[in-house]
This record gives C-alpha cells, sequence and structure tokens, in this order.
C-alpha cells in the first residue's frame, strides 16, 4: 500500500427524517482494495454519492491527493480520476463496445467520427487489462460480465486514480468473478486506490487489503483483512443493540396444518431451486441481503412473474398459479415493496380500493354496488384502525402507514388467507410501524398466515415464527426463532457455494 | 465466458449481420410484390406505373428520412403529414396568389418546415413533453394554419408549360416526350449523406446514443436536449422538401389535407428496421421501407382491390413490422 490518496472524514448527510450518514470516514491508499461493508441501507452507497457529487454533504471534508474538493457532479469527479463502476450498468446497448467507452469524446478526422481509431484505442485498453472483447461487437450483445469489463475499460481510460466498484460480482459468474479480481489485481499494482462493496465475505477476504464498515449511517470502523475474521466483521455489521423485544419463540402450534407448501421453485436467474411451507397462523420472515431473490420468490410466487419448473400446493392440493388472478383465487394476497407502483391506486379513494380485487362480489347487476362498497370499506377501516376522514377519501391524502392499510384491507375484503407482506414497513414512520406489526400479529392469531419479506434484521426477529434465509436466489438457511440470531442470519445470508 | 447470444448459421454470416436482416427480407418480399403485381396487372408493367410508384416514394421518403431521426431518439414525429400539405400551400400560395418568386416560395417552404421542427424539438427537450403529444399538438396546428393562411382555399402550383413552372420539372425531367425520374438521384443523394450523417458524425451518433439510454448518454457529458431538438429540425426540413416533393409531383393540395401521410412514412421507417423503442434505425432501410409502401399503394388497385383493402392490407404489413420490432427488443433486453 502506498500514500493516502482519498480521505473522507466526518462526512454527515440528512435527509428530512433520516439521518443517513452519521460523521462516517474512509480513507483508502494508492495501492490497495479497499471493502466497504454493511448491511442494506448501512449508507455504502450514499457515501459513494456524496464522494462523486450526486449528493451533496452536510459537513465533513473530502481530500483527494492532498487536496480538499468538492464535486458538484459525476462528471466532475470522473475529470478528476473519481469513476464509479455500477452495478446497473450506464451503457447505450445499440453501440458498439468502442463507441460506448469513448461516447462524448470521440476521435475525429476532419468532420467525421474516426470509427476505426476508436476501434483501435479500446484494443489497447482491452490489451492493458488482458481481456478479449471485440471492440466493434454491439454492447447489449456481451454478457453481463464483460460489460462490466467494458465499463472499467471506460473508467481507465479516463485515466481514473481511484474506482469505486459497487457490488460488481453480484451479477458475475464465478469465471468471470475470477477474471474480474484478476484485472482489480492488476489495477493496484498499478497504484490505483480501489474501493470494493460488496455483501460477500468470501470475496472480501480474497481480494481486499482493509475493510470499513458501516452501520446504520455510523462509521464502525476499519480493519485489515488478513488479521480479521469473518465473524470481527459480521459483528461490527450487526453489532447493533435491538431495542425492540425479538420474539423468543414461535406461537404456532406444532401441529399447526401447512397452508402453503412450494416445492423446488425455480424463475429466472434470482429464483433457485427454492422450497418451503408455511403454516397456518405463521409469520414466516424471509431475510437475506439485497438482491437475494427474495421478492423474486414472491412475485413467481404470486404469478406475477413466469416460473420454470415448481410445484405450490395450497391447503395441500397441488395447484396451477400461472397469472396474479389464479394467486388471488387460491387466497393468496401480494403487498408489494412498491405500494405506489403496484399496490394501490393513489387517485381513487378509500373505498375503491378496498374493493379492488373484489369487485365481483359488490355488483348489483352491471353496476358497483356503492352503498355495500362504502359498508364493507368503512366496516375495515374501523378494525384496521385506518386513520382517514372517510372512506370518500383519496388515497393520496393519506399517510404511508394508513395507504398500507388500505392494502390491506384490500386483500381482507378478498379474504386472503395467505398474505405475502413485501417489506411491510418501508417508508412508513416509527409509530405507524408499530401498529403494523400489531396488525399482523392479530391477523396470524386470526389464522391468516403471513410471509413477510423484510430486509431489516430487527424487524425480522420481533416478527417472524420462523426464518427463511436467501442468498443469491438459494434458500441458504432456515431458522426458528426460539434459534434465530443476527450473526446465524447474516451467516446464512452472505453464505455461498 | 465467450459465448455469445444465440443466433445461427445465416443470421451470423458477416455480410447478412451488415446489411441487416431484416432489410433483406424487406427487399424480398418487395421483389415478390413486384413480380406478383406484374404478373397480375399488365397495367403494373408500363413505364408510366414505375414513375407513378417513384413519384409517391419521393416525398414519402424525405418525410420517412427525416422522421427516422425522431424515431432513432426514440420519439415520434406526427406533425409531418399535415405538415407537409401546410408548408406546400403556403409556398405555393406565395408563388401562384401573391406573386413572389418562385425561389422565394420554395425557400420559405423550406423554412417552414425548420421553424415547426424546431418548436417540436423546443417542446420535447425543454418543455419535457411526450414526442407523441407534442407532434400531436403542432400536427393539428398545421393543419390549420394552411388552411388560415391560403384562406381555405385550394392551391395549384404552377403546371409545367407556364413560365414559372419550372418546380414540375425538379423530380421529373422531360427529354424529348420521355420522361427522366431525376428525382431518384435526389433522393439518393440525401439518403446517403444522412446516413453518412447519421452514422459518421457526432450529432448522429449522439441521436443514435440518446434513443439507446438517455440517461447514461446525458452522464457521458453529451447535452441531450441539443441533439433531441436537432433530430426534430432534420425531420421538419425535410418535411419542407417533401412538400417540394410532392408538389412537383402532384401540383395541388387541399387546405387541412396530409393527415394520415405521417402513418405512411413511419410505417415505411419501421418496416425497414428502425425500433419505434429508440437506438436503432438506418436510413437505406428507410428508403426500401417506403418504397414497399408506394408499390403497395399503387399495385394494389392494380390487381383490383379497391381503396379501402390497401389500408387493411397496409395496417397488417404494419403489425407484422411492429411485431418483429417487439421481437428484436426483446432479444436486446
Amino acid at each position: 500500500m502506498g500514500d493516502v490518496i482519498l480521505t473522507m472524514k466526518g462526512i454527515d448527510k440528512s435527509f428530512p427524517g433520516v439521518h443517513a450518514l452519521d460523521h462516517v470516514n474512509l480513507e483508502v491508499r494508492k495501492g490497495e482494495v479497499h471493502a466497504l461493508m454493511g448491511e442494506n441501507g448501512a449508507g455504502k452507497s450514499t457515501l459513494m454519492k456524496v464522494l462523486t457529487g450526486i449528493y451533496s454533504k452536510d459537513s465533513g471534508t473530502i481530500t483527494y491527493e492532498g487536496k480538499e474538493v468538492e464535486f458538484s457532479n459525476p462528471r466532475e469527479a470522473q475529470d478528476a480520476g473519481i469513476v464509479i463502476v455500477h452495478q446497473e450498468l450506464n451503457m447505450m446497448g445499440h453501440l458498439t463496445v468502442a463507441q460506448n467507452i469513448f461516447i462524448g469524446r470521440e476521435f475525429m478526422k476532419g468532420k467525421l467520427i474516426d470509427d476505426k481509431r476508436m476501434n483501435e484505442e479500446a484494443k489497447k485498453l482491452f490489451d492493458q487489462l488482458g481481456i478479449d472483447i471485440d471492440p466493434k461487437e454491439t454492447m447489449s450483445r456481451l454478457t453481463v460480465g464483460k460489460q462490466q469489463m467494458c465499463e472499467i475499460a471506460k473508467a481507465i481510460s479516463h485515466e481514473a486514480k481511484v474506482i469505486v466498484f459497487d457490488e460488481p460480482s453480484a451479477a458475475l459468474t464465478e469465471a468471470e468473478i475470477e477474471e474480474l479480481f484478476k484485472i482489480i489485481r492488476d489495477l493496484r499494482s498499478k497504484q490505483m486506490g480501489i474501493v470494493y462493496i460488496s455483501h460477500r465475505m468470501d470475496e472480501i477476504k480474497v481480494i481486499t487489503d482493509r475493510v470499513t464498515v458501516m452501520r446504520d449511517g455510523g462509521y464502525v470502523g476499519t480493519l485489515i483483512t488478513k488479521d480479521s475474521t469473518k465473524d470481527d466483521i459480521i459483528n461490527m455489521m450487526v453489532g447493533r443493540v435491538i431495542y425492540e423485544d425479538p420474539k423468543t419463540e414461535s406461537a404456532v402450534p406444532k401441529d399447526a396444518p401447512v397452508v402453503l407448501k412450494v416445492d423446488h421453485l425455480n424463475a429466472g436467474k434470482m429464483v433457485k431451486d427454492v422450497s418451503f411451507e408455511l403454516r397456518k397462523g405463521e409469520i414466516l420472515g424471509f431475510s437475506g441481503l439485497m438482491g437475494a431473490g427474495r421478492t423474486e420468490t414472491a412475485r413467481a410466487l404470486f404469478g406475477a412473474d413466469p416460473k420454470e419448473s415448481g410445484d405450490i400446493y395450497v391447503n395441500g392440493e397441488k395447484v396451477e398459479i400461472k397469472t396474479p388472478q389464479d394467486a388471488v383465487k387460491c387466497g393468496i394476497g401480494y403487498l408489494s415493496e412498491d405500494r405506489k407502483r403496484y399496490g394501490i391506486v393513489v387517485a381513487k379513494t378509500v373505498a375503491e380500493n378496498s374493493t379492488m380485487a373484489s369487485l365481483e362480489n359488490f355488483m348489483k347487476g352491471m353496476f358497483i354496488d356503492k352503498k355495500k362498497e362504502n359498508e364493507v370499506a368503512q366496516q375495515y377501516v374501523d378494525t384496521l384502525k385506518t386513520k382517514t376522514p372517510g372512506v370518500d377519501q383519496l388515497v393520496v391524502n393519506l399517510s404511508g402507514g394508513n395507504q398500507q392499510k388500505v392494502v390491506i384491507a384490500k386483500w381482507l375484503v378478498r379474504n386472503c388467507d395467505i398474505l405475502i407482506f413485501d417489506e411491510p414497513t418501508r417508508g412508513i414512520d416509527v409509530g405507524a410501524k408499530s401498529e403494523i406489526y400489531q396488525l399482523m400479529n392479530e391477523l396470524a392469531a386470526q389464522g391468516k398466515s403471513i410471509i413477510m419479506i423484510s430486509s431489516e434484521m430487527t424487524e425480522i426477529l420481533r416478527m417472524s415464527d420462523r426464518i427463511v434465509v436467501m442468498c443469491e436466489g438459494k434458500k441458504t438457511g432456515e431458522l426458528d426463532i426460539s434459534e434465530a440470531t443476527q450473526e446465524r442470519i447474516m451467516h446464512a445470508a452472505t453464505l455461498r457455494d | 465466458m465467450t459465448e455469445k447470444k444465440k443466433g445461427n448459421a445465416f443470421t451470423d454470416n458477416p455480410l447478412v449481420k451488415a446489411i441487416g436482416l431484416q432489410k433483406i427480407v424487406v427487399v424480398l418480399v418487395l421483389i415478390l410484390l413486384v413480380l406478383v403485381f406484374s404478373v397480375a396487372s399488365s397495367s403494373f408493367r408500363q413505364y408510366s406505373t414505375l414513375l407513378s410508384i417513384l413519384d409517391c416514394t419521393y416525398y414519402l421518403a424525405l418525410l420517412g428520412i427525416g422522421v427516422t431521426f425522431c424515431l432513432i431518439t426514440g420519439g415520434v414525429d406526427l406533425s409531418i403529414g399535415t405538415g407537409m400539405f401546410c408548408y406546400a400551400l403556403i409556398g405555393g400560395y406565395l408563388i401562384t396568389k401573391a406573386g413572389t418568386p418562385v425561389i422565394v416560395g420554395i425557400l420559405v417552404t423550406v423554412l417552414c418546415g425548420l421553424i415547426v421542427g424546431t418548436i417540436n424539438g423546443l417542446i420535447v427537450s425543454k418543455g419535457g413533453h411526450a414526442p407523441f403529444l407534442a407532434t400531436l399538438c403542432t400536427m393539428m396546428i398545421v393543419r390549420g394554419m394552411g388552411a388560415i393562411v391560403t384562406n381555405n382555399s385550394s392551391i395549384t402550383w404552377p403546371s409545367a408549360k407556364a413560365p414559372n413552372g419550372w418546380t414540375r420539372l425538379l423530380f421529373k425531367l422531360d427529354v424529348g416526350g420521355t420522361k427522366v425520374p431525376i428525382g431518384l438521384l435526389w433522393v439518393l443523394i440525401l439518403a446517403v449523406v444522412m446516413s453518412i450523417f447519421l452514422n459518421k458524425t457526432r450529432p448522429g451518433r449522439y441521436i443514435i446514443a440518446i434513443g439507446s439510454n438517455k440517461e447514461a448518454t446525458r452522464l457521458s457529458g453529451v447535452n441531450v436536449g441539443k441533439y433531441q431538438t436537432l433530430a426534430y429540425m432534420i425531420s421538419g426540413v425535410f418535411t419542407g422538401l417533401a412538400a417540394l416533393a410532392y408538389s412537383s409531383a402532384f401540383q395541388s393540395m387541399i387546405p387541412g389535407g396530409g393527415g394520415g401521410i405521417e402513418l405512411n412514412a413511419i410505417g415505411g421507417a419501421i418496416i425497414g428496421g428502425t425500433s419505434m423503442s429508440g437506438g436503432m434505425g438506418t436510413i437505406s432501410g428507410t428508403i426500401i421501407g417506403v418504397f414497399l409502401m408506394s408499390v403497395l399503394q399503387l399495385g394494389l388497385p392494380m390487381i383490383g382491390l379497391q381503396a379501402n383493402w390497401q389500408q387493411v392490407i397496409i395496417g397488417l404489413v404494419l403489425i407484422i413490422a411492429v411485431y418483429i420490432d417487439v421481437l428484436k427488443n426483446k432479444r436486446l433486453a
């Protein structure tokens, strides 16, 4: 490791209602690979966005090559030599590899673009990196791994001195990861400073020199990788005190019937051979890191995305679920993580939203029975304690927590016995959160069965009777609540084979 | 690691790749159509039919070249059909009613196109309107304006025999009684120039890049609004040129007309392989596409299918073309 090239010190950033970064430090040296780790929402991406000028910081200093800097946009940061290789690639799929690399700064021959020279220069970059990509190939025809190599080549062509890799391996195959590591080692030997964001513990051990851990927007500490164990890092990542009482034992009787059985479900890249059972009155937590395939599993189960194989049994009977309609007929309700997009129609009233999934029960001949609709909606407003001036109120005017209650009402009106809650408390304030929790417990006590997908460890430990842990589309653990700890869940969530 | 997405021996053939599978298919269909029409109808085999097909092709090709640029940015320009009529009406009005020199009339015709194109571009890029809506509005505006300027009367450009009737010869020379379709040469020259512009200059490259991934293009430091506007300006200018081609071929136009022609031009571009979702398209494809459109337009009546059947058949052809577009996008996703 060489001299310090980049120092971020005491970085503080607040958004309305959220203290996203609380005096975070990061130091990167020339010729080092520095891991930035933390759970979902720990603030890693926010920190990198502050670095490259997408967000402005509230306080703290960024020192780069001995001078204090503040970039106002990614372009400025890039010109100074700080480049991010994003997980979601920023490319123009219809253009060729070389055209992508040199976009905005094409080589010209008079008035015309010199594509020949661009292809040659791109080839030189690839040779330098020791990778074999045809600069003339159309970008969208390359594999994700190759596309990422192109991003790296683009970064190098900008004469980058600091490269940030944001979860680079998430979409890569083993062989591609090997090639990526080879390139990263090569860049390190050329005295570049590299920030490597990843959830994968074993990769961190292999490729990085130091690890900085963040938790809940705060700085936890920096370790030297070779002197620390996986457990050290996990403890730093999860070391928070859980304020709310976690559940200590399952509320579900041992002999409760299985209401839903998913057998060897496969769907796309994100759902690989997932099997699990859900019992009557149970809250089954789905834990895992971002991109573990939990939402994808739920969507495939619900018929929202096509599945390749696997069987689903509801109350012991095998069912065919090809579309969401099929799922609803089987009594499954899905509360999306993205309420605004999939859950509710904001420009409609509470009553209209409540009956949306079961309108056929509210028809009087050809017309909707408004009176019955209002009555039933009011009934659920009362039982769920939804705070609204009336059932004719537009949903857009309600708070996040109350919107969520309207979605719950929708599925209860439909009389669904199996409810999938995908991030049920995302974007909901603390007070409303505990109300939603209470409601879920009541529903379970009434014999409804709940699948709860959550990225919040505290939520998982507080609500679940049993926990399924996923990693990269596979089920990597199943724990009874009595044996679940943060550390055990995190172990399973970072378990790769 | 080295595997590519699936293909087969034919589609992976370098020559097929360079030309584009869709274009090859369209050319084959075109040849087939010409053969069928020639066998089925003796009048289709006449030289005059070829001239008629070309007359229809000129303005469609010019409209098509322009709108291809908008389509490649991921937008569309619906104002080109009524726009073409509007500019031809205004130019013709100046020449025949206001007594301005012919050259001024011609320049004003093209200038009108440029102005409306620029307005379209600004509404889309600065105003943030959806291209479909923005140009739908200007489509109505120019339809009205053409009629207003001409006082709601038809306009007939000077005939070939008239003293200032040389505009009629712009696209079709008369050499000792034989008509020579010189317009084909102009259209081909413009097509080559615009093709080079699209593929070999920075503005062209950025227009493709915007259609492929607008945000990534913006983050690459490209002034996205500028090049988006440029695409609509090109479409406007070519609509002006199409107005000249139309006046030259058909001489007269009624106020408020031209609606629906934009769909023939856009349809031609799509048949030629330009994608409605942006990022993909070639000028050569558009030329072949509009040629297919005008062969259908003239050929179908000659084999005894009445005008309404043309609409049905052209609609069906477009469904197939768009379906191919959908398939292509799926493969790229």
